[in-house]
């Protein structure tokens, strides 16, 4: 994938550059870039002064980032406890079926990642899916095709 | 104008409550994440659009207050009233017009927007009424609902950093540790370590740094309490964090916020450059010669980094693993420096009782467990939300006064608590008193405070397996016990869920319980095991019926059911367009046919079909 990398020296500028910022600049480059490429990985290394092992470490031990590209969409199930309990399991089903891919995965056109999440904090109003950044609650088998065509 | 001395602190309390005062109504929508899913944003604009005159029928009305959530989410959106507290539920940008020319020129309230009493059917005008909020008590939770989150001048006219200003002029040090420690303030993350004590061995430590950090990670699923306070009360962490400091000498903070708030990490923000703008953060505050800073730092979604020690490696930007702690963190945490680490909710509660004295915080709740407690009180309940209650409060008080009993009156199962860590109690524990000490005797704990309801439609296995599958995927598998202990423990639970366990099977499993819960390195893997032990202590029987009649007496465990279509089908065609797997067929107002080979068993058609017809074997 080809991206522009010419905003990533301001990225990682934005929260000081030492080692200490390493999780906060992770974070920019996977909101710029929905996932972290490897060549910024490398260059946030580099600017760091910290080997590139330890950037790669931190990469893959948090489970919000991703070394591969994220869908236009990203749907989050929430599975967490209260949701759980108010079928959620039944909702990722659908969710998977309905997209065809498993959770964790992205649509071969990049439209959708469909990923479950352990708790969004809205448990009042389980089960809970999130689209991008947009909550919606108490949902329902009826409702999950809606969900996918609502922006 | 910038805040530089107690003085100026005081003017300017007098000046934004007489502000609040001048205002013979308010319109206040709950804009907490819960809310604002459910659509408040518009109803703020549909006011903002409607109230830009501010008189109406003579009274003088404020446009509209933000606030943050009232824990009552599932009936959101919330607007109130004030003064009269009158009380509207699911509101929508329709009901706008109606709420101004009715509830706020006339004084009349709208029937069809009253909270409805589950129980009693009846209408309920008054917000403190509502049994949901009427049995509360609202310490932590003081200004949430109340006060508007991003604006420090709301917070300052009910009496915010009023505590501060007490603490850094007319106490010393010393003294605010005392209080705190005679007000018997247990943290509220989950072990329930004396706070007081806890910041006298930071403070004894020789050294010329030390750091406070908030622990905002709230990793429990099925937990929000945190979330709402650093959404709807920002400042009040604040404070807490800046007595916290100056009573063990720390001049820099840390706030640690999960990935998944980012409306909490706005909140937080805005309401630290505010202080920084007022002075209130920064060198010399309130010309005492103290100076403290906060910086946020978000977590990248590892439940692990709640751990003390994880979670300070995480702030300095390493991978966040637990380390062993023959030294601990409140000698030896953050950049080898002294550390004190307390969850939000922690904080939260130091103002106030700084404010109102220790004594009058052991006043409430019991001898060693006082004060209140929040807690998220979910699943299969009616009445669904946050809510703070004083310790000492039966189980059963909490599900049936405040949450209303369980949703469709099913019989009540089990109740969660205590997130991952924790565990199930069975229905003979109803009248337990819920503290730290009597949970933990019970075989559960308080935890960070989640507390989730499960009704005889749950299977208790299934949750076992539920936490196990959680705790596999959330160990840093830095130590063998905690890494392939519980991944056994999980394959174990996992055969009883599919009829494939024998009993050998559970001694088996109680006995590597107790390996993994003796040979872990951090809190996850200690008390990893307790999903497991917790439910088989009360619910063996259900295990048992798995594993010798091979039946999940529930209807959850995929592998022991199947769906079937019995007589009361009227061919609503409901089923139909809700299976994926295209396994029912039938015509319009005939009998529908479930073909057992296609079905998965995903439940649903059964979730759908209102007229009873599927039923669960
Ligand atoms: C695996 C694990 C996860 C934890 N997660 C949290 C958390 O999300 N929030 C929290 O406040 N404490 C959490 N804790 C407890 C903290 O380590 C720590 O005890 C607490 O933040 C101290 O604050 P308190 O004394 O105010 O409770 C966790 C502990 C363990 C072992
Ligand atoms: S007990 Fe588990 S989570 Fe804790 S350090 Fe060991 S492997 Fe990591
Ligand atoms: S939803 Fe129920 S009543 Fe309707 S066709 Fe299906 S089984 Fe029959
Ligand atoms: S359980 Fe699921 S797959 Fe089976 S018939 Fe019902 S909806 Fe279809
Ligand atoms: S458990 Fe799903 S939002 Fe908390
Ligand atoms: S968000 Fe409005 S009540 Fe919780």
């Amino acid at each position: 994938m080809n991206h522009d990398f010419s905003r990533l020296p301001e990225l990682i500028e934005r929260h000081g550059r030492s080692p200490e910022s390493l999780i906060m600049i992770l974070q920019e480059i996977q909101r710029e870039y929905r996932y972290l490429p490897c060549e910024a990985l490398m260059q946030t290394a580099e600017a760091l002064g910290v080997p590139l092992s330890r950037v790669f470490s931190a990469a893959t031990f948090y489970n919000v980032f991703s070394l591969n590209p994220k869908g236009e969409k990203v749907i989050r199930v929430c599975v967490g406890t209260a949701c759980h309990i108010r079928g959620a399991k039944l909702i990722q089903d659908q969710l998977e079926n309905f997209l065809n891919i498993k959770a964790g995965n992205t649509s071969e056109d990049m439209k959708y990642t469909l990923e479950v999440v352990a708790c969004v904090g809205a448990c009042a109003m389980a089960p809970v899916v999130t689209v991008n950044e947009k909550y919606h609650g108490s949902v329902n088998p009826g409702r999950v095709k809606k969900l996918l065509k609502d922006k | 104008m910038s805040i530089g001395t107690p003085q100026q602190l005081e003017q300017l309390h007098h000046e934004c409550s007489a502000a609040r005062d001048r205002f013979q109504k308010r319109v206040i929508v709950c804009c907490g994440t819960g809310c604002l899913a459910n659509g408040a944003a518009a109803i703020v604009g549909a006011f903002q659009k409607a109230l830009r005159e501010r008189e109406i029928n003579g009274f003088t009305v404020e446009a509209v207050k933000e606030t943050g959530c009232h824990g009552f989410c599932e009936q959101g959106p919330l607007v109130v009233i004030e003064p009269q507290g009158t009380f509207y539920t699911r509101v929508k940008p329709k009901d706008v017009a109606g709420i101004i020319d009715k509830s706020i020129a006339e004084n009349q309230v709208i029937e069809t927007l009253l909270y409805k009493n589950p129980v009693t059917q009846t209408r309920i005008e008054r917000y403190p009424d509502v049994p949901f909020f009427s049995h509360q008590q609202r310490i932590a939770l003081r200004n949430l609902g109340k006060i508007a989150a991003n604006d420090i001048r709301e917070y300052v006219a009910v009496g915010g950093y009023q505590a501060l200003a007490k603490a850094l002029t007319t106490m010393t040090p010393d003294q605010i540790i005392k209080d705190i420690t005679t007000s018997g303030l247990r943290g509220r993350g989950g072990a329930g370590f004396s706070t007081g004590k806890k910041w006298r061995t930071c403070a004894s430590v020789k050294d010329e740094r030390r750091y406070v950090i908030c622990n905002g990670d709230e990793g429990d699923p099925g937990a929000f309490m945190d979330r709402s306070i650093m959404e709807g009360d920002p400042h009040s962490v604040l404070e807490g964090m800046m007595i916290c400091a100056y009573a063990v000498g720390s001049q820099q903070g840390y706030i640690y916020v999960r990935e998944e708030y980012p409306l909490a990490v706005i909140h937080l923000q805005k309401a630290i450059d505010d202080c920084e703008r007022e002075g209130l953060l920064g060198d010399n505050i309130l010309g005492t010669g103290f100076s403290f800073r906060i910086r946020i730092a978000r977590g990248a979604g590892a439940f692990v980094c709640g751990e003390s020690s994880a979670l300070m490696k995480s702030v300095a930007g390493e991978v966040g693993e637990p380390r062993a702690k023959y030294i601990r963190s409140v000698i030896k945490g953050l950049f080898d420096k002294p550390t004190v680490l307390n969850n939000v909710e922690t904080f939260a509660n130091v103002p106030i009782i700084i404010s109102n004295g220790a004594d009058w915080y052991k006043s409430i709740g019991v001898p060693n467990s006082t004060g209140t407690k929040a807690f998220s009180l979910v699943g299969k309940v009616k009445n669904t939300g946050l809510i703070e209650v004083p310790m000492g409060i039966t189980l059963r008080e909490i599900i049936y006064d405040i949450g209303g009993g369980i949703i469709n009156d099913r019989p009540f199962k089990a109740v969660q608590t205590g997130g991952p860590s924790g565990g199930c109690l069975p229905e003979s524990k109803l009248d337990l008193q819920v503290d730290f000490d009597s949970l933990t005797a019970a075989g559960s704990m308080m935890g960070s405070g989640g507390m989730i309801v499960m009704d005889d439609r749950t299977c208790i296995v299934d949750v076992a397996k539920y936490f196990l599958e959680f705790l596999v995927s959330e160990s840093c598998g830095k130590c063998v016990p905690c890494r392939e202990g519980l991944y056994q423990l999980h394959r174990i639970v996992t055969r009883v869920t599919e009829g494939n366990a024998t009993e050998e099977d559970l001694a088996r499993a109680e006995k590597l319980s107790e390996a993994i819960v003796t040979g872990s390195l951090c809190g996850l893997g200690q008390s990893g095991a307790n999903p497991f032990l917790s439910t088989i202590r009360y619910f063996r029987d259900e295990y048992l019926v798995h594993i010798r009649e091979k039946r999940c007496p529930a209807g959850v465990c995929k592998p022991l059911i199947r769906y079937e279509i019995n007589d009361k089908c009227t061919g609503c065609m409901a089923c139909i367009t809700a299976c994926a797997y295209t396994a029912i067929t039938g015509k319009k107002k005939q009998i529908h046919v479930l073909d057992q080979d296609k079905c998965t068993k995903c439940g649903a058609c059964f979730a759908v079909c209102t007229y009873q017809a599927i039923d669960v074997i």
